[in-house]
């Protein structure tokens, strides 16, 4: 039971870290709750199903559609990442001043607030797809485990969950004043590193060249596997076995994102 | 066997020469049943990228994964997935089961 804790706990992480990013971001936009809920049953829905079609998935692309799935998936989060970090540069000013009132922001607001309910959409259906996977495997393998799984399955969910609660809270004590910066900055290395995690599985599908398989390693200081390599995987992307490729584009990325925040949030002051 | 050998070296020679990503590959199998893989100890050319095809014969879902190189995937119960490990230099790796870590630690010897 103890490894079934610590197995849906970590899988539960990285989505619940995202989640908590998003909920900081949009702490003054009126309708985040909803928007969020929306993201967080439309992505444990498509959970389900991606776990259900595992196999046709698979199939795709000669053997290697998993991952491509995987690679698209993350590229629709950066999009919307992206779009959410742009979309602040212009109202992030107005959001400040504003606090929480019904302004002029707010239908541009709830425009973007879709966009980031299909980043937790997302980062719901790729963690919580696995989790799927092993916990029907457990039921369908041992079925005399499944009370013992169902209930550790819920431990590890409240695990991560209560971390992500954490990371919120501890986001929520900087002053509104400078959290928009926090979490904006938050918000490009989340899509770096999801960039470089889709870029990644094009690697591992041979659709991208590697440009160096491992530029590093830093498995022996923290390994992917362990609790802080997924939380630092989960926000700015941590891998302990680089690709060249992949830091290229996660630096490209994070400089894009930024450059393109800076050149369309500058006519705030106009609307 | 010496088809082979001819293969891995010239498929060693090719990747060491281009050192590219889209070299034709060599492919290996593995099947996992009671959560111990089958060869327990699998053997692959160093400097060449590999493809593993992994048949799960257990009912349990497993996912191949290691410690000490990337690569790897999700393979459900009674399913067979493939992907790429590689290129690697010679040495002993370690590689297991992720969700039954214990049971199902082998050993991949490149050279």
């Amino acid at each position: 039971m103890f490894s079934t804790i610590l197995i849906v706990f970590r899988e539960i992480l990285e989505a619940s870290l995202v989640v908590s990013i998003v909920m900081a971001a949009t702490k003054t936009v009126p309708g985040r709750g909803f928007w969020v809920s929306v993201g967080l049953t439309g992505g444990a829905v498509g959970a389900g199903l991606v776990a259900a079609f595992a196999e046709v998935i698979s199939g795709w692309a000669s053997g290697m559609g998993q991952e491509l799935f995987n690679a698209a998936v993350m590229f629709i989060a950066v999009a919307m990442l992206a779009w959410h970090s742009i979309w602040m540069g212009r109202h992030g000013r107005e959001m400040v001043q504003e606090l929480g009132a019904v302004g002029k922001a707010v239908t541009a607001g709830t425009r973007s607030l879709s966009g980031l309910a299909v980043v937790v959409g997302v980062a719901m259906l790729r963690e919580g797809s696995e989790a799927v996977l092993f916990l029907y495997g457990i039921a369908a393998g041992d079925p005399g485990q499944t009370p013992q799984m169902i209930v550790g399955g819920l431990i590890g969910l409240a695990g991560g969950v209560a971390l992500g609660g954490g990371l919120y809270f501890g986001l929520l004590q900087i002053s509104t004043r400078r959290l928009f910066s926090v979490t904006n900055a938050l918000i490009i290395f989340l899509a770096a590193g999801m960039a470089s995690q889709g870029v990644g599985f094009l690697i591992a599908a041979e659709w991208l060249p590697a440009w160096g398989d491992m530029v590093w390693d830093s498995s022996w200081l923290i390994a992917d596997t362990s609790v802080v390599g997924k939380m630092l995987h989960a926000l700015v992307g941590y891998t302990a076995r680089p690709a060249g490729m992949q830091i290229f584009v996660y630096l490209a990325t994070l400089g894009l994102i930024s450059a393109m925040a800076r050149k369309f949030g500058q006519p705030a002051a106009r609307t | 066997m010496s088809k082979f050998s001819v293969l891995a070296a010239t498929l060693t020679l090719a990747a060491s020469l281009a050192s590219s990503a889209f070299a034709a590959d060599a492919a290996f199998s593995l099947s996992l049943k009671d959560h111990k893989f089958t060869p327990a100890e699998l053997t692959i050319p160093a400097n060449t990228k590999v493809k593993i095809t992994l048949k799960n014969l257990d009912k349990t879902t497993a996912e191949f994964i290691s410690d000490d190189f990337k690569g790897g995937k999700l393979v459900e119960g009674g399913k067979e997935a493939s992907f790429f490990i590689g290129p690697l230099k010679a040495g002993h790796y370690e590689f297991h089961d992720e969700y039954h870590e214990a049971a199902s630690k082998s050993r991949l010897i490149v050279k």
